[in-house]
């Protein structure tokens, strides 16, 4: 049972993925990375990570694809003719063909790759108390890091939108 | 009876109690769209809807034109028209997204109930056991995460209707519900910092809420709604933001939008709309019950298990402590609260005029989140002193 569902949301995983970059509609492109989202949230849910499986629902699915909805609508984007391979820039192509390269080969040789015994495997997800405590504990660095980043953005933000026309506005 | 479904497959089981909570809310969304015509006339001085009736029932004496005042048939009436009605489809519609809208508005508000307990029994020893679909440890977390997907059907019916007034519905929505979940969220953290106290196992889940909200004492017996009345407050504002309700609805204000992201819509479509929005306040009312009201408590500082005992003691009689008529109280006292908040929506939305979208944006990230970190940030240095 478990195993079933666990391969029915991974394929609606790849196939909403691969609707988010095949589609031309902007607002179709957003729904399936919605879908996607959801797809993943279940693989979460069959591996027994709850808290990240709601998590992902309630920030990405819940207001990350929302804001992409509004902007996309709000701008009224609609599918553009690709750019032909040649207006491409060079930089880009080559990571295009890297990134593809590299998930191919991972695909290729997924049996071969060592993979951490899951018995020894702290379950890391699945209870508050675990996960805040990992948090605090051995990832305190990437987490100050992040927060570092955010507060970058949120001013960036305030800069962006606020308008500044003389002096008067710093003040 | 009781053996036979015991002997069932699992799957069958839940799939049972999964219908019967569903065959209680959907009908309930009906019956909150009557209650509300009868709660505004009542508000306004009017006698509200009283003509429907049913012709061999206004043949009985007495009891007919009761029935007929009481405007009970105009549910059925309301029903009977969004079903018969022509389904409509309007021209130039984006009609996949169209007709999804109403689907995926009822999806979310139906499967929050799954994570919402609603009742408990005692077990043979005296333990409380709480009533509920699925008693999850990240509660009410999946309730937020859940609810949270109920923006898409708004903004897909606004988008899909091709259409200005519809649009603008759905930007606004979709801003709206934003802004509010951010104090939504934040407002409820005291709560869980409260409940799980240093060394614990940390846990949402909002059947230990209502426990916890039952033990013996001053403290242990009070609500979280004595304790804690700001969090209170903010989630009850940001309640009526995420349900659209009025001083709220600015995804459908009639006044200034025609009728917002459903303007486009009609019969039964249009009906799932509703009866979405109305499972939404019981799921919120009864969310909001289960932190600050006590959940299936009778009375602060008197919990469930007080009162069976009492009255075990006044009357002696053996079914009393029988988990069917103790499940049953719960339930029926929950839902007396859940009952009594959906009361407090309608009556809020004839009394307090709508707000306009510049003061709905002004008062959510300006006023209620600021609101809701610093009582973040008083109540955890309060309880940091306390449990020290």
């Amino acid at each position: 049972m478990a195993d079933v569902l666990f391969n029915v949301f991974a394929l609606l995983t790849v196939i909403a993925a691969a609707g988010v970059v095949l589609n031309r509609n902007a607002v179709n492109a957003s729904m399936c990375l919605l879908l996607s989202l959801v797809g993943v949230a279940g693989l979460f849910v069959a591996l027994d990570a709850y808290l990240l499986a709601f998590l992902l629902l309630l920030v990405y699915a819940g207001a990350i694809v929302a804001l992409f909805l509004f902007i996309v609508m709000l701008l009224d984007a609609k599918g553009d003719v690709p750019a032909p391979i040649h207006k491409i820039p060079l930089l880009a192509r080559i990571m295009a063909f890297a990134l593809v390269t590299v998930g191919l080969i991972s695909f290729f040789t997924r049996g071969r790759i060592v993979s951490p015994d899951l018995a020894t495997t702290p379950a890391l997800g699945s209870s508050l108390k675990l996960y805040a405590y990992q948090l605090f504990t051995i990832y305190l660095l990437p987490v100050q890091i992040l927060g570092f980043l955010l507060l970058i953005a949120m001013l960036g933000v305030i800069v962006l939108s606020k308008k500044f026309e003389g002096m008067d506005d710093i003040k | 009876m009781v053996d036979f479904y015991f002997q069932l497959h699992p799957v069958i089981q839940a799939v049972l109690k999964g219908l019967a909570v569903i065959l209680v809310i959907f009908p309930l969304g009906g019956i909150c769209s009557m209650a509300e015509r009868k709660v505004s006339a009542w508000i306004q001085g009017r006698p509200g809807p009283n003509r429907a009736i049913v012709p061999w029932i206004a043949w009985i004496p007495f009891v007919g034109t009761f029935l007929q005042r009481l405007g009970l048939f105009h549910v059925m009436a309301d029903g009977g028209k969004m079903l018969f009605k022509e389904d409509a489809l309007p021209g130039g519609v984006n009609k996949f997204y169209f007709i999804l809208a109403p689907i995926v508005a009822m999806i979310p508000a139906l499967t929050t109930v799954t994570t919402v307990p609603f009742g408990a029994y005692l077990d043979g020893h005296g333990a409380v056991i709480p009533l509920g679909l699925a008693n999850v440890d990240i509660g009410l977390l999946a309730v937020f995460a859940v609810s949270s997907l109920g923006v898409y059907s708004l903004i897909l019916a606004g988008w899909a209707s091709n259409s200005k007034y519809p649009f603008l519905g759905g930007v606004r929505a979709s801003a709206q519900l934003i802004s509010y979940e951010l104090s939504m969220t934040l407002s409820v953290i005291p709560v869980f910092l409260w409940i799980n106290a240093p060394g614990t196992e940390g846990t949402m889940s909002l059947a230990k809420t209502v426990e916890f909200q039952s033990q013996p004492g001053f403290w242990g017996g009070a609500w979280f709604i004595f304790i804690m009345p700001v969090s209170a407050f903010i989630f009850l504002v940001s309640l009526f933001a995420e349900t659209n309700r009025q001083p709220f609805d600015m995804p459908e204000s009639e006044a200034d939008l025609v009728g917002g992201f459903h303007t486009e819509y009609g019969a039964f479509k249009w009906g799932l709309f509703f009866v979405a929005e109305y499972a939404h306040m019981i799921i919120g009312s009864g969310v909001f019950t289960l932190l600050f009201l006590g959940g299936w408590n009778p009375l602060p500082w008197i919990s469930l298990a007080d009162l069976i005992g009492w009255l075990n003691g006044i009357t002696g009689a053996a079914w009393i402590i029988h988990p069917l008529f103790v499940g049953l109280l719960s339930i029926g006292i929950f839902l007396g609260k859940v009952v009594f908040g959906i009361f407090f929506f309608m009556w809020v939305r004839w009394t307090v005029p709508r707000f306009r979208y510049d003061q709905v944006m002004e008062l959510g990230w300006k006023k209620l989140l600021p609101l809701a970190i610093a009582n973040l940030l008083v109540y955890a240095i309060g309880i940091a002193v306390i449990t020290k």
